[in-house]
């Protein structure tokens, strides 16, 4: 397991991948930050306002991004027929599923530490309420993580890189916008029932400075059932 | 070694492996001949637990592949039809990511260097998979599977898309391994099957068809020898003469195919050499042999005489075998 997690974590960085990844994130990270959180500050706490829109534009910027670093894990060893080594060597299928899950969300991860030199930056000019920087960066980690995993998922499904990246993007930013198209829905039932996908009505209490352990749940177990269904394509596969 | 029982696969309706079975003893390099299609790469997908069988069990020294497939699956190395290689690796990290993957506990760098000397990959170590050519991406499949050092090899068709030279070397490379391991070589090629296997497993159609040491499926195949000779001379007495040579059960024109010779194929009676009456014979009536070569049994030949006894030439030995609808139960045993 550890073998595949080393070669999939290598393989964004001899592949552009994981430059492209970590360096559009980076800037358009930046560029936010600087439109959102320093521009709408004056006196110098940078509170709720500015932040609050930097985290949700931060959120659609990861549902095009992150399908960078999930697209191939699944497809692209399906299509060069590498799977076929991965499967028929001594390691288990969950094994190889989360040690791939592992890879892109350690480069999610690396990044979104790194990202978090801007909130240093606040702190030498001002006093920032770091409570509520922790709980949105903690609420981005997760909804990322549960982002990946549906985007393994979509890998897993294709052996086209691009069907993979694209249906994933479009997953994505539909579980972001499922909560705000789903009032519009009179029937109550679908109405309950689609507002258990959206993601960003788990999100708000983080954007408060909560760390609401329910959303923290729900993130996690999103994350769960995804890998879970990873599994269960490959296992169908091989039973069909 | 290795057991395979009843093996069934089913692809929706389609049935791929029917009823398959058969077992390898240890140290045996067993052929596994069949021609596209015929179920070949599923059933050893299945031995080596990348797919899962329909019904029946695939044991490898005494261990299910579906009952414990991570032991099943260590004292396997599996070159698949395409190798599984990642071209943006080179030689070097490829063999020791594979090293790592099969939790292989051998001195790594010992190991992986012995296998590039047997395989002769050790001047292309260090450059990217993606830059070799076919016949050394091949080699670092072969490497591949080495790693840990299995007991039993599994090639799916290791040859495919070679030139003949780089044939022969992977031939010999797979006979050099069978010395130390158990292989089975999927193969649609008659001569490569003949050159380097014990034993010959036919598949057609999903099911087995023979299952028998290779010089005696050839023998029984081969029964009558073909051969074409190419001869200088007035075309009805050569033919004459040929039908009058002993040991020649039967003679006809080919047809001209240079300027100044004409090409006969030749039939001759069962075990019997009739190269040197012929040469003679010609000889004597001042008839130039200008080529004389063996008209080569090909699988073709094998399937229509396994497969459909009764299609083409009706010997005794071909008559003897069972009908096709009895077939599936006779051969199982």
């Amino acid at each position: 397991m550890f073998a595949v997690y080393r070669r999939e974590l290598r393989s964004y960085f001899i592949t552009p991948i994981g430059y492209i990844f970590a360096g559009m994130f980076l800037a358009v990270s930046g560029l936010l930050f600087s439109f959102t959180i320093l521009q709408t500050n004056n006196s110098g706490d940078y509170t709720y306002a500015g932040m609050y829109e930097y985290f949700l534009y931060l959120l659609f910027v990861f549902s095009i991004l992150i399908p960078l670093l999930t697209m191939k894990l699944l497809s692209e060893e399906k299509k060069q027929k590498t799977e076929q080594l991965l499967m028929t060597s001594p390691i288990s299928l969950t094994g190889i599923i989360m040690a791939k899950y592992c890879a892109a969300l350690t480069i999610f991860a690396g990044t979104l530490g790194v990202n978090f030199f801007n909130f240093l930056l606040l702190l030498k000019y001002g006093s920032p309420n770091m409570t509520i920087v922790m709980s949105n960066i903690l609420g981005l980690f997760l909804i990322g993580a549960a982002f990946i995993a549906v985007g393994v998922f979509l890998s897993s499904l294709t052996e086209n890189q691009l069907v993979a990246a694209v249906s994933s993007i479009a997953v994505e930013v539909a579980l972001l916008l499922v909560g705000i198209l789903v009032n519009k829905i009179e029937l109550t039932f679908f109405r309950v029932f689609l507002r258990w996908f959206s993601v960003l009505d788990r999100y708000d209490p983080f954007t408060g400075g909560y760390f609401d352990i329910a959303a923290i749940i729900y993130f996690i177990s999103f994350t769960g059932v995804f890998l879970f269904l990873t599994i269960r394509v490959y296992e169908k596969r091989r039973w069909s | 070694m290795v057991e395979i029982k009843n093996l069934c696969k089913n692809f929706g309706d389609k049935k791929a492996v029917i009823d398959v079975s058969f077992n390898i003893e240890e140290g045996e390099i067993v052929g596994f001949l069949g021609p596209n299609g015929a179920g070949k790469s599923t059933a050893l997908n299945i031995l080596t637990g990348f797919l899962s069988a329909t019904s029946g069990s695939a044991r490898i020294d005494g261990i299910d592949i579906l009952e414990n497939p991570l032991e099943a699956k260590k004292k396997i190395g599996f070159l698949p039809e395409q190798p599984p290689l990642y071209p943006e690796m080179t030689v070097k990290e490829y063999l020791n990511f594979c090293f790592s993957l099969k939790n292989c506990t051998l001195p790594r760098k010992q190991h992986v260097r012995e296998i590039c000397e047997v395989v002769k990959i050790v001047d292309v170590y260090g450059r990217m998979i993606k830059n070799l050519s076919k016949g050394y991406r091949q080699r670092v499949g072969i490497a591949q599977s080495l790693i840990g050092n299995p007991e039993v090899l599994i090639f799916d068709e290791p040859t495919v898309g070679l030139d003949p030279k780089q044939i022969i070397e992977i031939r010999n490379l797979i006979r050099h391994l069978g010395k130390n391991h158990t292989v089975i070589l999927s193969t649609h090629i008659l001569p490569e099957v003949q050159s380097v296997c014990d034993r010959i497993v036919v598949i057609n159609k999903g099911r087995i068809v023979a299952n028998e040491r290779t010089e005696n499926l050839i023998n029984a195949v081969e029964g009558t020898k073909r051969l074409v000779a190419k001869i200088v001379g007035p075309e009805d007495s050569v033919l004459n003469l040929l039908r009058s040579t002993p040991g020649v059960k039967y003679a006809e024109k080919l047809g001209r195919r240079d300027t100044d010779s004409v090409s006969y194929l030749i039939e001759s009676e069962e075990r019997v050499d009739v190269r040197k009456p012929i040469f003679y014979a010609l000889s004597k009536a001042t008839y130039p042999l200008i080529g004389l070569e063996g008209d080569e049994i090909n699988l073709e030949d094998i399937f229509i005489r396994l497969v459909d006894p009764d299609k083409k030439d009706k010997t005794e030995k071909r008559r003897r075998q069972t009908p096709p609808a009895s077939r599936g139960s006779a051969e199982k045993g």
